[in-house]
């Protein structure tokens, strides 16, 4: 029996499956969608004892690692590798966990805290602690390690780069989103639950759960034709767009063509593009990369002078084509990243 | 200080130039035109820098962006892409598909902080085997000229045996700047590569 159950008094959770919700460098969104499947979340407690979860209850690292290799059966880890202790932690709750799930973009893919890897750290503290907009009249700085008269003290300290998940350890299954779909996170625990119960199949490791094999586009109840784009623009610079026809055929750099279905196409439908949230669709080895062929195939230019014309339209490109995903990109970061500027 | 990547070669970030470096440059070719043109500097005996690996394509138009990306992350210095000149495309208008991902991809990696001499767009017909070799030649001393990328995605993986530290240090670290000889963080650059 885990010591959870013993502080609560249940005496009856020794069978159940125990699973384990951990949020990492994440905004907490991952576990409000986890909320938000409402009344269900009374079948997730009954369905398994929930050993940590610190959004939600109370739990204690020392109770995980007391805890045989193994013994939590499902692990949902939210959130990138940002500090040394969520590294350490996913590492930990790796060896204690039967499966290891990458749950949302931060995990999966880096996500918008990975958009970190374009400025170097010191670039990053400067910012956070040096700019006009900071209280902070005596320059200080978080340091990682300080000797207190009672004992050394240490905080997280500050990765070089963000990683994701799978970047830092072995990782079973990814439900992408950020943050997922609150009805495809109950899909994907219904299924976990069948599996346990013998009752369903087992997905194969490696599997992208809660959402689908195809694109965005392909749920998108938008008019296609044929697209030819002679001029990309921003969404504030016009003041209406066509509701019924795709909006990347109406100029508005959509990333539905690269991105992977399972949300309902919720941001076209009410005239927002894409951004790609759900990250890259199946059998895309690089998001971008897929994203830059598109748009490449379908801008109306043949002189290089055009071509630069349209795609100044497009004024961020690493922000365009990697939002959510440039931890878990090809090239995983930018030169800055790895260049601190002498920082120590 | 610049929220922007910088732009600049490892010399240029106080690396002293190295004469023994010998870039690595994937070269993507069309099957129907480049690939001929190299065949043809081959057989007319035209030399042209071995630093340069030919990968045949059947069109430029077949350029997924993947490729280059792959190529910078796994140790390329530079990566060439080659096809018939526009209005001679064998499948006929797939090398101006090549020309846009070109003009994306340069700006792109840009903003990552390669420079976008790194990537490079050679036109050359069946005929033009020594023009090819003259290009090839030339892209070998810019690239030679800006440095070894040493891009460190591919090792970054805990998976692949390397923490994150050791890159990290291999790259210069704290310290800042990229290592000053090659073979610093990926063995395949320098002369030995080329043999």
């Amino acid at each position: 029996m885990s010591p959870t159950a013993k502080s609560n008094g249940r005496a009856t959770t020794a069978a159940k499956p125990k699973l384990a919700i951990f949020g990492a460098a994440s905004c907490g969104g991952c576990d409000v969608a986890i909320i938000n499947i409402h009344e269900h979340i009374v079948d997730v407690a009954a369905a398994f004892d929930i050993v940590l979860w610190p959004t939600v209850m109370d739990g204690k690292y020392s109770d995980i690692e007391a805890m045989d290799d193994g013994e939590i059966t499902v692990t949902l880890v939210n959130g990138s590798m940002r500090t040394d202790e969520t590294v350490h932690l996913s590492k930990l709750l790796r060896r204690k966990s039967k499966f290891m799930v990458a749950f949302g973009s931060c995990a999966s893919e880096g996500c918008i805290p990975g958009l970190a890897n374009l400025s170097s750290r010191k670039e990053i503290l400067d910012t956070a602690f040096s700019t006009t907009s900071t209280d902070n009249p005596d320059g200080i700085r978080p340091i990682w390690e300080y000797q207190a008269p009672e004992g050394v003290l240490h905080l997280p300290e500050f990765e070089p780069m963000l990683r994701t998940l799978d970047q830092v350890v072995d990782v079973d299954y990814t439900i992408p989103g950020c943050p997922p779909e609150s009805k495809q996170i109950w899909a994907a625990l219904q299924a976990v639950v069948a599996a346990l119960n013998g009752t369903g199949p087992l997905p194969p490791k490696g599997s992208i759960l809660g959402a689908g094999e195809s694109t965005v586009c392909d749920e998108c109840a938008r008019k296609r034709n044929v697209k030819k784009i002679d001029r990309f623009v921003r969404i504030q610079q016009v003041a209406q767009f066509d509701p019924e026809i795709c909006l990347l055929e109406q100029g508005l750099p959509c990333n539905g063509p690269a991105t992977r279905d399972g949300c309902g196409a919720l941001c076209p439908a009410v005239g927002a593009p894409c951004i790609g949230c759900y990250g890259a669709a199946e059998g895309v080895v690089d998001y971008g990369a897929r994203l830059m062929s598109a748009y490449a195939s379908v801008v109306e230019a043949q002189k290089p002078d055009e071509i630069d014309k349209v795609l100044d339209g497009i004024v961020d490109p690493a922000g365009q084509f990697y939002r959510f995903s440039l931890a878990g990109s090809l090239l995983r970061s930018s030169k800055a990243a790895w260049n601190t500027d002498g920082e120590k | 200080m610049s929220t922007q990547a910088p732009v600049a070669s490892a010399s240029a970030e106080g690396a002293a130039p190295d004469a023994t470096f010998e870039p690595v440059i994937i070269g993507f070719t069309c099957n129907w035109c480049s690939y001929r043109a190299a065949d043809l500097a081959g057989t007319a005996r035209t030399k042209y820098p071995p630093n340069v690996r030919l990968i045949r394509l059947m069109c430029s138009g077949r350029l997924d962006p993947t490729f280059v990306l792959k190529a910078f992350s796994e140790g390329a210095d530079a990566v060439l892409v080659s096809g018939c000149h526009p209005g001679e495309c064998h499948y006929i208008e797939q090398n101006y598909k090549a020309l846009r991902r070109f003009h994306l991809l340069q700006r792109t990696i840009e903003a990552l902080g390669i420079e976008p001499a790194r990537l490079q767009l050679v036109w050359a017909s069946a005929a033009e085997g020594v023009r090819l070799a003259n290009e090839i030649a030339r892209v070998t001393e810019e690239v030679r000229a800006l440095g070894p990328l040493n891009w460190p995605a591919a090792s970054i993986v805990d998976v692949d045996g390397m923490e994150l530290d050791a890159v990290w240090e291999a790259t210069g670290g704290d310290a800042g700047g990229l290592p000053a000889t090659p073979g610093g963080a990926n063995p395949k650059h320098g002369a030995e590569a080329i043999k």
